[in-house]
């Protein structure tokens, strides 16, 4: 109701200056809006989609929807067994394509998988296996309930992590991380990655599958929340989550029955890789995203994922559909001998950390890493700041101590980049562009601008027509 | 000459400051023009039109910077005083963007909103941006004022169903003028606290009437501008309906005055039948052929509170003004203003042209100009596109003014001089002297040239209203400050009207 008439105003001012200073002369508190006009071509599309009367409640839903998700992880299982992956079948990350548009990195990752299913005994032949159309199935992970990070290429013979959402029922996927360095993820397909892969498969997944399943459900919403107190922004810096993890399965990993040796495996190299937690906060983001999807009206993005050739988003309102631009090569610092010349355009599905509202947008959290992705401190605060303006809620769950407490900026809702021309702020690995390379280095990505308008487009084109009373 | 142009890629800022800080440029010595403008089509156009050469792939959210001066030397010491002198007129703006407190700027309206607990908002963003950032606001469960023009009928219309559905209200577009519970939102003056509210479908005829009712003594409890399109058959009265019902329910408000300009016939029908199903006594006053004019209204308002009209100020001119042939020229940054002035010169001496025109055959074309008598409404939609109201900015009235002292069939200009927050800080010393020019040209080529000014605000309002009044009536001006009476003395001085 107006509130009008009922006191001394207070005023929100979004315009000429001279309206303010008004306000000021009158002593009357107000708070003026930075306002500058939309990206140039939205304009139509934004008033459309503003004027959809379905707007305000779908996002009101489908972020309620995502920030009440209760991802726990459940089980460990072979790709075979989690989603029926059979040999010859590949999922990667990003919107999906195939073997003539991949990009080095991907296509490295998809030969390393070959052969490590023993569907290829060299590079080359797996390079003609995938170029003989007919023989091999590429898929979108993010079609499946799955993502992956970087290359994100999931085969039958790996373990997953399987993470059930036990407020919605949803359920998602993702494979379990190899590690920094060469690996298959980065398109390194050398003899150390297809041997790290088979010990992952023989050793890792099986003990981490017996010992989940003696602790029972691990509530990762729980670990993230700590996590984000401790440094972690989850997506680059998972160091924190990853030690609350194994501190949280430690006494059902001993106890699970496995050889003390193979637990020694495990420990040791999960204490060795500071990432090994993002495949489960990934999985974690997927499974809180999905529960958001196919909101009629709702401008939310479920989804941001790059397969190193194209960017692209998904959004609620608009069920499957993918808006996809070229991929930018990312922004950042590069390891010795490395160079921007040597990366590959932004590829992986871990940018639904973003989507999640952590990672980029959580950067105020993790001051350790801004230097590693090119960045100072009050850099950090500023794209954790900007992203409030582009998100429709605050993650009570998810606290950032340094900006008092504040909920991490959740649910990015494409009318908000449209009008503000702020684009989700996104951490990431670089790959090298040649397959075979691994990381080169890491840093920030700014997406296609294009990509958000594309979708708002098509919402705006399945706005309902306007009844007037 | 020589020029000068350069970009700032995503400095945004608002035109009224813009404008401000390419004038400051401009005076500059050996400048010879100055611009600072946000590159849209528009400006870049009129850039290039200058002959100034401007780079292919800049944007609306670009400054540019346009620079045409004497020689370098002058060229350079404005591009020194560049950053001074723009950087202390768009201060403001610039720390909004760079926020120190290591807080950044909200940058929607939604966004601010959160921040302040605010109850209302203010959007003067350019038209066609006008409706996000107004349905935002609704969202937020503020209500809002919209000051930006040239906002599409069909958005205007969305944007009251939506406010009617959530119980908010929204004023504007074109509003004009909003003052609630003493507090001048937008262009408003400021005025006495008292028994009256009014809603109004036209921003300076509230001005009016509130500026008429505080001479007279007489206070107001709320005025509410609810935009100069709510009574035509499109928006169908729906803020004024809600704008009537809210000023029912407060208690401060013992009369309700609804002020508009001519409406649809059966809008209002309906407008007259809601005020009368209202428990507080409502006067409506809508303009017309024959109806009562805005001083008429504060009159009758005045009456029926038990208050007795006072005889309103007025300051004749220091040469005594007689009747002469020719015709009245009306120059007008109120639309009320000018939609009155039409009324009661039509009345009397028939054909009225306008841009704003009484009936569709009186309509000026693109040139704005026609013999006989004419009246602009420099306020009007599409004289404001890419640049300020003329209660901001007069330069385009004055222009005019100076065209109209060399039309030797120009035997009486009338104006509205419009006071209150958000207008022209000092109005006076940009007209008066115009006033002085106009004047002494037309007596160069041997004509008297009567100018008539009509001068809407209170003493109270930041530029002193009896300051204003002295400053016209100096310049050779008769001052009154009701606009009906200042119409027909303008009228009186054409000679051969029937009285």
């Amino acid at each position: 109701m107006t509130r009008l008439l009922a006191g001394e105003p207070a005023v929100v001012t979004a315009g000429a200056t001279v309206f303010e200073e008004a306000l000021a002369a009158q002593a009357v508190r107000y708070e003026p809006v930075d306002w500058r006009p939309p990206i140039p071509g939205s304009e139509n599309a934004l008033a459309a989609v503003m004027a959809d009367p379905r707007r305000e409640g779908a996002n009101a839903a489908a972020v309620e929807r995502l920030l009440t998700s209760g991802p726990r992880l459940v089980d460990v299982l072979s790709a075979r067994d989690a989603l029926g992956i059979e040999p010859g079948t590949f999922f990667h990350a990003g919107p999906p394509t195939g073997w003539e548009l991949a990009s080095g990195p991907l296509r490295g990752a998809l030969i390393g998988a070959a052969l490590f299913e023993g569907l290829a005994e060299a590079p080359d032949k797996a390079e003609a296996l995938f170029a003989r159309p007919g023989r091999i199935v590429l898929d979108s992970c993010h079609h499946h309930g799955a993502v992956g990070p970087m290359a994100g290429v999931l085969s039958s013979s790996m373990w997953t992590f399987v993470v059930e959402d036990a407020e919605h029922g949803g359920r998602s996927y993702c494979s379990l991380n190899e590690g920094l360095g060469r690996v298959l993820r980065y398109g390194a397909y050398g003899a150390e990655v297809i041997e790290r892969l088979r010990w992952m498969s023989a050793v890792l997944g099986p003990v981490l599958q017996a010992s989940v399943r003696r602790h029972g459900p691990v509530d990762l919403k729980a670990i993230i929340a700590q996590a984000l107190q401790m440094g972690d922004e989850l997506h680059n810096r998972n160091r924190a989550a990853t030690s609350l993890l194994i501190r949280e399965l430690a006494a059902d990993l001993v106890d699970c029955g496995a050889p003390t040796g193979q637990v020694a495996e495990v420990l040791r190299f999960v204490g060795g890789n500071d990432h090994f937690f993002l495949n489960l906060s990934m999985a974690a983001a997927k499974v809180a995203a999905d529960a958001a999807r196919n909101i009629p009206g709702s401008t939310m993005v479920v989804a941001i994922a790059r397969n190193g050739t194209d960017f692209g988003v998904q959004v609620s309102g608009v069920p499957d559909r993918w808006f996809t631009a070229p991929a930018a090569v990312p922004d950042g610092l590069y390891f010795g001998g490395y160079s921007p010349a040597d990366a590959n355009p932004d590829i992986g599905d871990s940018t639904i950390m973003e989507t999640f509202g952590v990672g980029g947008f959580a950067m105020a959290a993790a001051p350790a890493i801004v230097r590693f992705v090119g960045g100072e401190v009050p850099e950090a605060l500023a794209a954790t700041q900007a992203m409030y303006e582009i998100t429709l809620a605050e993650n009570p769950a998810f606290q950032i101590p340094i900006l008092d407490f504040r909920g991490t900026p959740t649910g990015v809702d494409v009318t908000k980049i449209a009008r503000t021309g702020i684009l989700p702020a996104i951490n990431t690995g670089i790959a090298g562009r040649e397959a075979g390379t691994g990381q080169v280095g890491a840093g920030l990505v700014t997406p296609p601008p294009d990509v958000f308008v594309a979708a708002l487009e098509t919402l705006a084109a399945a706005v309902p027509p306007r009844q007037v009373a | 000459m020589t020029d000068w142009v350069t970009v700032r890629p995503g400095a945004y800022h608002d035109s009224v400051s813009l404008m401000r800080a390419s004038r400051t440029l401009s005076e500059l010595d050996g400048v010879e023009t100055a611009t600072m403008a946000m590159a849209t089509e528009l400006n870049r156009d009129l850039l290039t039109r200058a002959g100034f050469t401007i780079p292919g792939d800049v944007g609306p959210n670009d400054l540019v910077i346009a620079i045409r001066a004497s020689d370098d030397a002058a060229l350079n010491r404005a591009r020194a005083q560049l950053d001074t002198v723009a950087g202390n007129l768009l201060g403001r703006a610039d720390r909004r963007t760079n926020a120190d407190a290591g807080v950044a700027a909200p940058r929607t309206v939604g966004s601010a909103a959160r921040r302040l607990d605010a109850s209302v908002a203010l959007v003067s963003v350019p038209g066609p941006h006008a409706y996000v950032e107004a349905i935002d606001a609704l969202d937020a469960g503020l209500d809002v004022v919209i000051f930006s023009d040239n906002v599409p009928v069909e958005q205007e219309v969305a944007l009251k169903e939506e406010a009617r559905r959530r119980g908010l209200l929204v004023m504007g577009p074109d509003c004009g003028t909003v003052v609630v519970g003493g507090v001048g939102l937008g262009f408003a003056n400021a005025l006495r606290g008292g028994p009256v509210g009014i809603v109004a479908a036209s921003g300076t005829g509230a001005q009016q009437v509130a500026c008429l009712l505080d001479a007279a003594g007489t206070g107001v409890s709320h005025v509410l501008g609810v935009g100069g399109r709510d009574l035509a058959s499109e928006v169908a009265g729906r803020s004024t309906v809600q704008a009537l019902a809210a000023l029912d329910a407060d208690p401060a408000t013992e009369l309700i005055v609804l002020v508009s300009k001519p409406p649809d016939p059966e809008v209002d029908r309906a407008v007259r039948q809601a005020a009368n199903a209202l428990s507080t006594p409502t006067l409506v006053a809508a303009l017309g052929p024959g109806r009562d004019d805005l001083t008429a209204v504060a009159e009758k308002a005045i009456s029926t509170l038990g208050g007795r009209p006072p005889t309103w100020p007025h300051w004749p001119a220091p040469r005594p003004q007689r009747p002469r042939p020719g015709a009245v020229r009306g120059l007008f940054a109120g639309g009320t203003l000018c939609e009155e002035a039409m009324l009661l010169a039509a009345d009397q001496l028939g054909p009225v042209r306008s841009n704003v025109p009484l009936r569709p055959e009186w309509r000026l074309g693109s040139d704005l100009r026609a013999p006989g008598h004419v009246m602009l409404d420099f306020g009007d939609d599409r004289l404001t596109q890419g640049r300020p109201h003329p209660m901001i900015d007069s330069s385009l009235r004055t222009e005019r003014l100076a065209a109209e002292s060399r039309d030797p069939d120009c035997a009486v200009v009338l104006l509205d001089v419009v006071l209150g927050y958000v207008a022209d800080p000092d109005p006076a010393t940009t007209l008066a002297p115009a006033i002085r020019e106009a004047r002494s040209g037309a007596e160069r080529d041997g004509r008297d040239l009567a100018v008539v000014a009509s001068l809407c605000g209170t003493e109270a309002d930041p530029q002193g209203l009896l300051r204003q009044a002295e400053a016209l009536r100096d310049a050779g001006a008769a001052v009154f400050v009701s606009n009906a009476a200042a119409a027909r003395h303008a009228v009186a001085l054409i000679e051969g009207v029937r009285r």
